[in-house]
């Protein structure tokens, strides 16, 4: 018999859990949920939404009453639960509804603070917390006039401006001098207040309320000073409190929240908790993102896999008021050991301040353009050393040296401008997918609308997206599981790789306690290389955990055949190769030769069972397998240097042969280029290739991270050095540690950027110990995987079955 | 109607791997999954026509090379939001060999 699991509470947290539980464990448990509002699980942070008239009830639902019935979950809706039985086991409603359970999810949420100031009971003194509170808003917009929110934080300012936007007179009365003092500076919180006073919001700063006066509704308001103003509603946004009240009852530790550990237990192991309702080593949070966070680590915990733990959220903030932009995150207000820089433009209506401790993003607040927020959010959580780029920090990621996709104001852009070129998803599909569908994390919306599921390129803006839609809801996750198969970041895999010597993707699953028996195509291909990345002597590939392409040593074109691209050493050929060349396109009638970016020469337009008859001729003719279809060193591009150029200062294509004849056949994290150019003209372009050297007549420029694909991205200047045997020695030191520190799929340029130039630096000029060592390694590496692929398929019996069918039949 | 073919022995297909069966109009994809299970679908996408027998197969399912849609191998469905459908034929194994039905 299934064990029972009864929820108290159908909010956004618990059923969070709950969506989380029924991913990874859809049979394990039968599920009851109590909610006291009588709707489904509907997304409450876009109520500010809903009351502005920009969204609908329908817009936000989350979970639909059919939705439960799908998933065999019982739901009482509009019941509430007033007591826990924990020797009994079972949870009663207030209308006698009795149910057992082996497990109890406690996901009670919060209350709103109501100041118990007199005359708070009155008919028209409301809270701003769920769809009743809305209803009664909306309702008082359409008889009466004059509306009051205590309380000018976030959830206040938000009710404050849905109902102005009816039409309401609308007085926000606020204790201190300073809007969202919890997440605003006194600057940006000035900045605020004067944008939404031109908007016609009025405002009593530092008024503390005395009393809430009327005749049975509410009339007016007296402040301690002995002043009063009169209004026909009073909305209460001063705060929330966890709702422990049930739990404590029963017994529970509860100090400002339910007590939790770190697998969000409460005090009765039997019983967890999540949500607003919680307190985790001593916070209690109020923001989805920690919440959903928590949702994810209960519900590892209630599948039984013990493997997840809840170490505490950053969170930020964004205000969802149409027309002001505004972020904050983190430590923004700082102390004597903390640094900060200050942009401020009044008249453009702009503020940003970040604050730093020990070269690391701590704090930040934005006003006017919040853009660069989630990029400043993601700074702070992965606690990146800022050192390399702290000229340019303060004007965010686009001045980081990219060029191409960004700079637009999210905000600003119409719902027809295209955001992801590869699969034309433009931004009104996403914001659609976001709040139809109720999506949360940049994999939902790239499930959902393949925006940004290609080459990437514009994951930044979709991100910026996501943020905008859900305000401060959206989830960045801190540290990215390597995929949905595992809790573990590429970090901690790669690491458990070294130490516990996994030399196999099977080990390592198991080691890890992968979910999935087999595994995805990602975390297959990244274990693969992670495994041969560090152990290269003992690690036996596993082609079906391969790309087609380097399963089958070619790349495969959109109507399921293949081109062939031989090696051409330093980008010189000889009349022998162009006639091997010119005899295979003529014999196997190839239609498409094209010279490639690489100076190389394709072939395009294969069948499958041909590649090994190609590859057998070529292979006579002296060439080998040029890799162009793999995560591999490609070419390297060269001029022709001081042998014919004018300008020549060294032999660069002598020294490109050598570059290539070191580092052909090298597997890497995502494909490698090279180019040595003669002289600083840069006719071979080294400045955008993975490495390349530039000739000097006092020796070679040595630079890396360079890309000239999606994100065009120059090469920083590593060193210069005198003699090609330098060359040859940094060259390897340096694939070799980006080879083992870079995740799978990571061009050099984003690893360099991710890293930081400081650290390649120290590990590969500074330390001649280090670059020796990487430098070793790379050459024993490279004693093994200097086989050619294709005389091994061609003539050496390897892998006969990938290129033949297994039967053919006539019908 | 049943029109049963034999296909191969089992060995002939790696585990998580995938053979072609040629038809004059067509192409099976015959997959052999981690657990030694067998099926065929017919080897397009409903995407783009993708040769699923290049994918990666996972569980039961496999993930085309184009795209990178995951295709249930069971019922030759499009997982996940997207949608499409491919022809799935039954397969087989008796004593090694994988036999499948044409229809």
């Amino acid at each position: 018999m299934k064990e029972k699991l009864v929820m108290i509470g159908n909010g956004m947290a618990g059923m969070r859990t709950i969506e989380e539980l029924l991913k990874i464990a859809p049979d394990m448990y039968d599920i009851t949920v109590f909610g006291d509002e009588p709707y489904g699980n509907y997304n409450r942070i876009l109520l500010s939404p809903v009351l502005a008239g920009e969204k609908t009830i329908d817009d936000i639902m989350l979970n639909t009453m059919d939705w439960y019935e799908e998933n065999n979950i019982k739901l009482h809706a509009g019941k509430r639960v007033n007591e826990i039985n924990r020797i009994a086991r079972t949870v009663t409603a207030e209308d006698g509804t009795v149910e057992e359970y082996d497990r109890l999810l406690i996901a009670t949420g919060s209350k709103p603070f109501i100041i118990p100031v007199p005359g708070h009971d009155k008919e028209g003194v409301i809270a701003f917390r769920d769809i009743k509170d809305v209803d009664t808003m909306l309702d008082a917009t359409k008889n009466h006039q004059h509306a009051t929110v205590i309380g000018g934080g976030l959830l206040g300012l938000e009710a404050a401006n849905g109902m102005m936007q009816h039409g309401m007179k609308v007085t926000v009365v606020h204790l201190v001098d300073t809007l969202m003092e919890r997440q605003m500076d006194s600057v940006s919180g000035k900045m605020l207040k004067n944008s939404l006073q031109e908007k016609g919001m009025d405002f009593r700063m530092g008024a503390q309320t005395a009393e809430i006066t009327g005749n049975g509704r509410v009339s007016g308001i007296k402040f301690a000073d002995g002043t009063s103003i009169e209004t026909d509603l009073v909305v209460m946004a001063v705060g929330i409190r966890p709702n422990m009240e049930l739990a404590q009852k029963a017994g529970l530790h509860c100090e400002r929240g339910i007590v939790v550990n770190d697998t969000m237990q409460t005090y009765d192991p039997r019983i967890y908790s999540v949500g607003e309702c919680v307190q985790h080593r001593g916070d209690t949070y109020g923001l989805v993102a920690p919440l959903f966070e928590m949702a994810k680590v209960c519900a590892n915990h209630l599948a039984q896999m013990g493997i997840g733990l809840y170490e505490g959220s950053v969170t930020s903030t964004k205000l969802k008021v149409t027309g002001i932009d505004l972020f904050s995150a983190g430590d923004f207000i700082g102390d004597e050991s903390t640094e900060e820089m200050v942009m401020q433009d009044a008249t453009s209506g702009l503020y940003k301040k970040l604050v730093l401790k020990d070269n690391k993003l701590i704090g930040a607040v934005l006003y006017g353009d919040t853009k660069e927020g989630a990029w400043y959010f993601q700074l702070m959580r992965s606690g990146q050393d800022i050192s390399d780029i702290r000229d340019k920090l303060l004007f965010g990621e686009s001045h980081l040296g990219d060029s191409g996709h960004g700079g637009d104001h999210i905000l600003n852009m119409s719902d027809d401008t295209e955001v992801c070129g590869c699969n034309g998803v433009c931004k009104g599909d996403i914001v659609q997918a976001i709040t139809s569908e109720g999506l949360f994390t940049l994999d939902e919306v790239r499930a959902h609308t393949k925006a940004s599921a290609s080459c990437g390129s514009c994951t930044g803006l979709v991100e910026q997206i996501l943020e905008s839609t859900l305000g401060s809801d959206y989830e960045t996750p801190e540290a990215k599981p390597l995929c949905k198969c595992t809790e573990h970041t590429h970090e901690e895999v790669r690491e458990a790789i070294r130490e516990r010597k996994l030399t196999s993707i099977n080990d390592v699953r198991r080691s890890l306690n992968w979910k999935t028996q087999d595994g995805c195509p990602a975390c297959r291909m990244s274990l693969n290389y992670y495994v041969q990345s560090a152990w290269h002597h003992e690690a036996q590939d596993d082609p079906q955990s391969r790309f087609i392409n380097e399963r089958a040593h070619a790349n495969i074109q959109k109507d399921g055949r293949y081109s062939v691209i031989p090696r051409m050493w330093g980008g010189m050929t000889t009349p022998d190769e162009l006639r091997a060349i010119a005899n295979v396109a003529e014999k196997y009638e190839i239609k498409d030769v094209h010279l490639t970016g690489g100076q190389r020469i394709g072939l395009y337009g294969v069948e499958k069972e041909v590649l090994p008859k190609i590859w057998k001729d070529l292979n006579d003719a002296g060439m080998v397998s040029g890799h162009a279809y793999g995560k591999a060193m490609r070419t390297v591009k060269t001029c022709v240097g001081k042998q014919w150029c004018r300008f020549g200062t060294q032999d660069s294509t002598a020294l490109g042969i050598k570059l290539e004849e070191l580092t052909w056949a090298s597997w890497m994290p995502h494909k490698f280029k090279l180019a040595v150019s003669g002289c600083p003209r840069n006719c071979a372009e080294a400045t955008i290739k993975d490495f390349g050297v530039v000739c000097v007549d006092s020796g070679y420029e040595l630079h890396i991270g360079g890309n000239g694909g999606i994100k065009v991205r120059a090469t920083d200047l590593l060193c210069n050095v005198t003699t090609e045997e330098e060359v040859m020695e940094y060259c390897g030191a340096f694939i070799q540690y980006y080879r083992e520190d870079a995740h799978y799929l990571e061009r050099t340029a984003p690893w360099v950027e991710r890293v930081g130039f400081s650290q390649i630096e120290d590990m590969i000029v500074k330390n001649e110990e280090k670059r020796k060592y990487y430098n070793k390694r790379f050459l024993e590496a490279q004693k093994i995987s200097q086989v050619d692929p294709w005389k091994a398929r061609a003539t050496g019996g390897v892998a006969p079955h990938e290129f033949a069918s297994i039967k053919v039949v006539s019908l | 109607m049943s029109n049963w073919i034999e296909v191969g022995q089992l060995e002939e297909i790696p585990k998580q791997g995938s053979r072609v069966v040629k038809t004059s109009d067509f192409n099976i994809a015959v997959f052999r999954t981690v657990n030694d299970e067998v099926f065929a679908v017919k080897d397009a996408c409903p995407h783009k026509q993708g040769q699923l027998s290049q994918g990666i197969v996972h569980d039961k399912k496999v993930t085309c090379p184009l795209h990178n849609w995951t295709i249930s191998l069971e019922s030759g469905e499009a997982l996940g939001p997207d949608e499409g459908c491919t022809n799935v034929f039954v397969a087989k194994v008796e004593s090694g060999l994988i036999s499948i039905d044409l229809g």
